[in-house]
C-alpha cells in the first residue's frame, strides 16, 4: 500500500508572526521550519510501515508552497519518506482551506493513496480542517485529532482524541487521517539520512500540472478573505496576593475565581 | 555570493537544535552540578551520526564538510557546552589525526568505533611543560623490538577518562630534534589517566592529566611518518580551531536568546526591562557582533571545504569567537541581575563555560601570533 504524508513549511515559532497589511497574508520571509504536527504525521507512517502489518511499499511527501517549502519536504524524506511531491505555482498564493484542500487533494488523487496522514493543524494557519476538506475532494473517509492508530485487518481503529475522552472509531481504507502531537514521539533524522534525503527523488508539479482549476485557486479565488488583523489585546496587569496567612490567600483566590464564575 | 544556507545544513541546524532543546537542555543543569559525564546523550549523538559529522561514509562517518560540523557544534554550544565539547574534542582533536594521517589499517580499525561514537577519541598535545608552547614536548618514545616505550606526562586531556574512551592520539619526542605522533589505546599497560581537575566550568566534559611510565605500544602505533608530529599537530590544531570558534558563537547566541527572552519577562519601574535603551544597545550589540562572528566562521569552514588555506581565517574566528562568548555571557548575567549569580538560570553556567574559550586550543596570545604571522608581520 502507499501512504501519502501532508508536510507544510511553517514560520520559526519563535520568530514574531506579522501580518503584512497590505496583502493580508503571513510574512513568511524569515526563518522556518518543517510544521512540528506534520512530523508526527511522518511517524506514525514509518511506524505502521515498520510495524509490518501492513504492507507499506511506499511513503510519499507532499507539499504545496513556494520554493522554499521544499524544506518541509527534504525533512520528511530524512525521516524515512522514499519520495516527494511539491506543488508549487504562483496561482496557488493566497488559497484559503478551501483551494488548498482541493489542490492537494489533485495532487494525491494522482497518486491514489490507500492512507493519506497529515497534522491535525499547522503552527501558522492553525485551522485545523485541511485534513477534512482534502478527505472531501478525495471522496474518502475522514478522522481528525488521531492520537492512537492500531491495524485491525484492513482497517484502521483509531482512537480521536474529544473534549470528554477518546472516541474510538474504526475506519476503512482508504481514508485522510490527521494526528495530534500526543500519537508518538517522532525520532530525529540521522545525519546519515539527512545528507542521503537529496537522492531521493523530488517532483515539481504546477497547478497544470496537477489538473488545478485556475478559478478554484489563490487570492482572488478564495471564497474567505481576512478583513481585518489586530495584534492581541495586552494583557492587563495581573494582581497579586501576598501570602501571609495561607488559608486566608485561598480564601481570596476561590473569592476571585467565584466572582468571575469561573469555579463550576 | 550566496549567504542562504544549503537545503541540508538548515536541515542539519533544525535537527541539532531540536535535539538540543529537547535532549540537552533538561538536563544540562543537573550534569553540570553533578560533574557526570553526559553517556546518554553522548550515545544519542553517536545514533544520529553527530560523532563522525565530516568523515566519509566509508569509514562510518555522515560525510557532511566543515560547515555542516561547525553549525552542529554552534547549535549544541547553544544549549550546553559541556556536550559540545566532547564532541568537538572527540571529532576534530581525536578522530582527525588518525583520518588525516592513519594508514589504511590503522583507519579500519579505528575510525568506524570513532565516528559511531562507540569509543571516544582523544588528543594529547598539552604537557606541563609544553602549552602555548607545544613543541616543547618532554614525553618520550624510544623504539626497540617490542615497539614503542613511552614515558612522560600529559595534561589538561578531554574525553580521554571515561568508561567509553578508546584512544588518544599523543605527540612525543622520538628522537632529539623529532615529534611524532603515535596511538595509545586506552587499556595499555602503563598508560594511567590521572583524577579530573576541579574546572570552572565545561564541568560534565572529561578533563585529566595523563601519565605514561614505560607504556609499550606497537611500533605499527606511529602516525603517519616519524618525525612528522610538529607539523601533523599544527595542522590538526588548525581544524580544530573552526569547531571551537564554532562554539563560541554558539555560546554567544545561547547567551543573547537567555537574555533576551528574560528581559521582555523581567519588569522593573513599571515596564519590562527590555524597554530600557540602557538593555536594548546590549541585545543590539551582542546580536551585531555575533552575526559578524558566525559569517567568520562559516567563512572559515568554506574556505576549509573548498581546499584553500583556512589558517588566518580560522585564527580569526577562534580570537574573535572566544572573546565574544565571554563578553556575551558576561552581559547576559548582567541582564539577568542577581538572578544571573544563580545556578538555577543557565547564564550562570555559560558565564563560566565560556572563558575556556580565550586560552584552549591555542590561547587568544597564540591566535594573534599567527595572525600577525600571517600578515607578514
Ligand atoms: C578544560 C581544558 C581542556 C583541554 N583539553 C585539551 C586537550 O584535549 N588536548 C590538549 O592537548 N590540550 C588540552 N588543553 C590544554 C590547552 O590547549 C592549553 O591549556 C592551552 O593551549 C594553553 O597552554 P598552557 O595552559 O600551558 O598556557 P601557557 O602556554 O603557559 O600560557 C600562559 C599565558 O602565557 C601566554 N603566552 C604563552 N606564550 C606566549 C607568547 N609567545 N607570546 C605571548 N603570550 C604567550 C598565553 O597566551 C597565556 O596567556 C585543555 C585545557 C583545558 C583548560
Amino acid at each position: 500500500m502507499k501512504i501519502c504524508v501532508l508536510v507544510k513549511s511553517v514560520p520559526e515559532a519563535g520568530v514574531t508572526k506579522r501580518i503584512n497589511p497590505s496583502t493580508g497574508r503571513l510574512e513568511r520571509g524569515g526563518e522556518t521550519r518543517d510544521n512540528p504536527f506534520d512530523t508526527h504525521a511522518i511517524e506514525a507512517a514509518m511506524q505502521l510501515k515498520e510495524g509490518g502489518e501492513l504492507q507499506v511499499d511506499e511513503i510519499v511527501a507532499v507539499t504545496m508552497g513556494p520554493e522554499a517549502a521544499a524544506k518541509a519536504l527534504r525533512k520528511a524524506v530524512s525521516l524515512g519518506a522514499d519520495r516527494s511531491i511539491h506543488l508549487s505555482d504562483e496561482a496557488l498564493a493566497g488559497s484559503d482551506v478551501n483551494g488548498t484542500g482541493y489542490a492537494l487533494a489533485r495532487v494525491l488523487a494522482t497518486e491514489s493513496p490507500d492512507l493519506v496522514l497529515l497534522g491535525q493543524q499547522s503552527d501558522d494557519g492553525e485551522c485545523y480542517t485541511i485534513g477534512a476538506v482534502v478527505a472531501d475532494h478525495l471522496q474518502m473517509p475522514s478522522l481528525t485529532q488521531v492520537i492512537k492508530i492500531d491495524v485491525e485487518g484492513g482497517a484502521l481503529r483509531c482512537e480521536r482524541q474529544a473534549e470528554y475522552g477518546y472516541d474510538t472509531v474504526s475506519i476503512p481504507l482508504p481514508a485522510v487521517i490527521s494526528v495530534g502531537d500526543a500519537i508518538n514521539e517522532p525520532r530525529y533524522p540521522s545525519l546519515k539520512a539527512i545528507m542521503g534525503a537529496k537522492k531521493k527523488p523530488l517532483e515539481t508539479k504546477s497547478a497544470a500540472d496537477a489538473g488545478i482549476e485556475a478559478d478554484r485557486v489563490g487570492y482572488d479565488h478564495a471564497r474567505a478573505h481576512c478583513a481585518e488583523f489586530a495584534e492581541p489585546p495586552a494583557k492587563a496587569a495581573g494582581q497579586i496576593i501576598e501570602d501571609e496567612d495561607t488559608s486566608e490567600t485561598v480564601e481570596k483566590i476561590v473569592a476571585w475565581l467565584d466572582e468571575r464564575k469561573l469555579l463550576a | 555570493m550566496n549567504f542562504d544556507l544549503p537545503d541540508d545544513h538548515e536541515l542539519i541546524r533544525r535537527t541539532v537544535r531540536d535535539f538540543a532543546e529537547q535532549e540537552v537542555a533538561p538536563v544540562a543543569e543537573e550534569l553540570d552540578r553533578t560533574k557526570a559525564f553526559p553517556y546518554a546523550i553522548v550515545k544519542q549523538l553517536g545514533e544520529l551520526g553527530l560523532m563522525g559529522i565530516p568523515f566519509p561514509e566509508e569509514y562510518g562517518g555522515a560525510g557532511a564538510d566543515s560547515l555542516a560540523y561547525a553549525i552542529a557544534v554552534e547549535e549544541l554550544t547553544r544549549v550546553d557546552s559541556s556536550v559540545a565539547i566532547t564532541l568537538c574534542a572527540h571529532t576534530s582533536l581525536g578522530t582527525q589525526p588518525i583520518y588525516l594521517f592513519g594508514s589504511e589499517e590503522q583507519k579500519a580499525e579505528w575510525l568506524p568505533k570513532l565516528t559511531s561514537g562507540e569509543v571516544l577519541g582523544a588528543f594529547g598535545l598539552t604537557e606541563p611543560e609544553a602549552g602555548s608552547d607545544a613543541g616543547n614536548v618532554r614525553t618520550r618514545a624510544s623504539l626497540n623490538e617490542d615497539g614503542w616505550t613511552i614515558n612522560g606526562a600529559k595534561q589538561f586531556i578531554t574525553n580521554a577518562g571515561t568508561d567509553i574512551s578508546g584512544v588518544v592520539c599523543i605527540t612525543a619526542r622520538t628522537g632529539e630534534d623529532e615529534i611524532s605522533n603515535l596511538i595509545v589505546p586506552n587499556g595499555t599497560p602503563g598508560y594511567f589517566q590521572g583524577e579530573p581537575y576541579r574546572k570552572m566550568g565545561w564541568n560534565a566534559s572529561d578533563t585529566r592529566p595523563l601519565t605514561f611510565e614505560d607504556c609499550v605500544v606497537p611500533e605499527e602505533n606511529l602516525l603517519g611518518p616519524r618525525g612528522a608530529g610538529f607539523k601533523q599537530f599544527l595542522h590538526v590544531l588548525d581544524i580544530g580551531r573552526i569547531g571551537v570558534a564554532a562554539m563560541g558563537v554558539g555560546l554567544a547566541q545561547g547567551a543573547l536568546d537567555q537574555a533576551l527572552a528574560y528581559a521582555k519577562e523581567r519588569r522593573a519601574f513599571g515596564k519590562p526591562i527590555s524597554k530600557f535603551q540602557a538593555i536594548q544597545a546590549k541585545l543590539a550589540d551582542m546580536a551585531t557582533e555575533i552575526e559578524a562572528a558566525r559569517l567568520l566562521v562559516y567563512k572559515a569552514a568554506r574556505l576549509k571545504d573548498q581546499g584553500r588555506n583556512f589558517t588566518l581565517t580560522a585564527a580569526q574566528a577562534k580570537l574573535k569567537t572566544g572573546r565574544l562568548a565571554v563578553r556575551c555571557a558576561e552581559e547576559a548575567v548582567q541582564i539577568h541581575g542577581g538572578y544571573g549569580y544563580i545556578e538555577e538560570y543557565p547564564v550562570c553556567r555559560m558565564y563560566r563555560d565560556a572563558k575556556i574559550l580565550t586560552i584552549g586550543e591555542g590561547t587568544d596570545e597564540v591566535q594573534q601570533m599567527v595572525i600577525a604571522r600571517a600578515l607578514g608581520a
